[in-house]
């Protein structure tokens, strides 16, 4: 099987599914994926699908194009496709909102969205939330300036729900600032200190 | 979940046609679609995606008296819950899109996916094979939520071949508000309240239909285009949501209520449950009778408590119907403006 390794920012996923491919990250150099096996089900041979669909989108400002087999969720595309694993697998149905990402800059459940359905749409995912040159952004700092997590797990999610939050006009007082971030579990429940990190980042939004 | 082929709808067309097959699916937002296909509720050899479509539009035409608020199938729950012509002429649907789910979904959820979402009975919800009986997913095979655990299951309209409730809370507000649903397919457009829409499982036997998998009145091959409402003059309305935490979660009973008070008296009343049965149920009962009574907790409790003698508990669920009183009685009087 032959390995691609691309520099360039539009990936062309060979039918045979050789891995492992690279993304460049923005404000980090390029990343190789590690063949680690997905998180809940068994390697599966991405050529079995008889139906594969090309799409080109763009995930984090670059633009994409992939072939993809209609049932691959967004979510899986970018962690396994990608190599883009910031952006978490949790519950796989669209309860706990850490698969967070922008679509059109709406956020959405990753694994509520096929990878199919974002053909032509920008992609936003945690690892396009800071600045080129990799200082953070205001929510990122603030979730570290308040404490606001514990493992961690569904920290990315949280954030990149934060900033939609933000931008919708919604981080406005604590009450509501938890009915729109209702979308987001913390099992560690660190919420007290994720209600404090957004309504500072909100601030700090306005007051620039 | 099982592979399958897409393809994009360009014209209505090109998606009835494709609804012929009976293994092709339409996907609009696809967050409950995409549970199916993981679950095995469905396996569909083929999706067509209707985004190309549109029908998402949200606007108010000038009737003759009133406006009367269109909106289409796939426009999502988050721009529905926050359009300001909503908001305006029907504060309860708003409400209830705002409350169905988070803002993530809401943000890709269609109405029209959302009003044909199915129970979230865990018996039906559970993945292929089950180990147990369940006569929507395989009819024959039993309903285990009738002596199971079925705290949040029917109290209203239940059959011994299943007892789930329909989930929708926009449902609940479009028959609180007479909607009418239109639909388009092999037979040309036709419309329907929404009110009938959903059958019981009773209504399905009464019709000759299978008790558990005869959901709804959508035919083989047709898609909801829009939905209608008639806003009426002065009436106010209010959902009430009761569930087991404050944000993101689905109801154990919901009520929506549109009220419209003169001299302080209820001059009409439009009341109708959620959770409670496999379609909203309006109290008709109740309604009638509201007419006339000032806006009086015990008053107003009395009228709605008799409306739902008919209710019928399950071994554990007997507090549902308590709920559904209190619920109805909360929506009617905040509708009514009570403080």
């Amino acid at each position: 099987m032959a390995d691609t390794h691309r520099s360039s920012t539009t990936i062309e996923r060979p039918r045979d599914d050789a891995r492992p491919r690279r993304v460049d990250q923005p404000g980090g150099p390029a990343f190789e994926r590690r063949d680690s096996p997905p998180i809940t089900a068994p390697a599966r041979d991405r050529s079995l699908s008889t139906h594969p669909v090309a799409i080109a989108l763009r995930v984090n400002g670059k633009s994409i194009e992939d072939v993809v087999a209609p049932r691959e969720t967004l979510l899986d595309w970018l962690r396994e496709g990608l190599g883009l694993s910031g952006t978490k697998k949790g519950c796989n149905e669209g309860a706990c909102g850490t698969c967070t990402v922008l679509v059109e800059g709406q956020r959405m459940n990753a694994c509520l969205t096929l990878a199919v359905q974002c053909d032509g749409k920008a992609v936003t995912t945690v690892e396009g939330i800071a600045a080129a040159d990799g200082t953070l952004h205001p929510v990122q700092q603030a979730f570290i300036d308040h404490d606001a997590f514990q493992c961690g797990y569904c920290t990315p999610g949280q954030i990149v729900s934060a900033v939609a939050c933000i931008a919708e006009g919604h981080a406005t007082d604590p009450a509501t600032v938890r009915e729109w971030m209702s979308g987001n579990l913390c099992r560690c429940s660190c919420y007290p200190q994720i209600v404090e990190a957004v309504l500072a980042a909100a601030q700090r939004a306005g007051g620039r | 979940m099982e592979d399958f082929a897409y393809a994009r709808a360009r014209e209505m067309a090109e998606a009835t046609a494709a609804l012929a097959s009976r293994d092709t699916a339409l996907i609009a937002g696809g967050t409950e679609l995409l549970n199916w296909l993981r679950l095995g509720i469905a396996a569909p050899a083929r999706l067509v995606d209707i985004e190309p479509l549109g029908l998402d539009g949200i606007s108010a035409s000038a009737g003759p008296d009133r406006p009367v608020l269109t909106i289409g199938a796939r426009a999502t729950l988050a721009a529905i819950g926050e359009h300001p012509l909503v908001r305006t002429h029907g504060a309860v649907l708003a409400d209830a899109c705002l409350a169905a789910a988070s803002a993530q979904i809401r943000n890709r959820a269609t109405l029209a996916g959302n009003v044909l979402q199915t129970t979230r009975c865990p018996y039906f919800r559970a993945e292929s094979p089950l180990p147990w009986g369940c006569n929507k997913r395989h009819p024959g095979s039993g309903c285990a939520a009738l002596r199971g655990v079925n705290e949040r299951m029917a109290i209203l309209g239940w059959t011994e071949d299943c007892v789930a409730t329909q989930p929708s809370d926009p449902l609940v507000a479009l028959a609180c508000l007479d909607a009418t649903v239109t639909l388009t397919g092999p037979d040309g457009e036709r419309s329907l309240p929404i009110r009938t829409f959903h059958r019981t499982q009773q209504e399905a036997v009464a019709e000759g239909l299978d008790a558990a998998t005869a959901e709804t009145r959508l035919r083989a091959g047709e898609i909801i285009v829009s939905f209608a409402i008639a806003t009426r003059a002065g009436e106010r309305s209010a959902y009430v949501k009761v569930r087991e935490r404050a944000s993101y979660e689905y109801a154990l009973v919901s009520a929506a209520a549109s009220v419209r008070v003169e001299d302080g008296a209820i001059a009409a009343a439009r009341i109708a449950l959620g959770s409670v049965a496999q379609r909203p149920w309006r109290l008709d009962a109740a309604e009638s009778a509201l007419v006339g009574q000032r806006l009086d907790r015990v008053a107003i409790r009395t009228l709605v408590t008799r409306a739902l003698g008919d209710a019928r508990p399950l071994s554990r669920n007997g507090f549902k119907k308590a709920m559904a009183i209190n619920a109805a009685t909360r929506a009617l009087l905040t509708a009514g403006g009570a403080t």
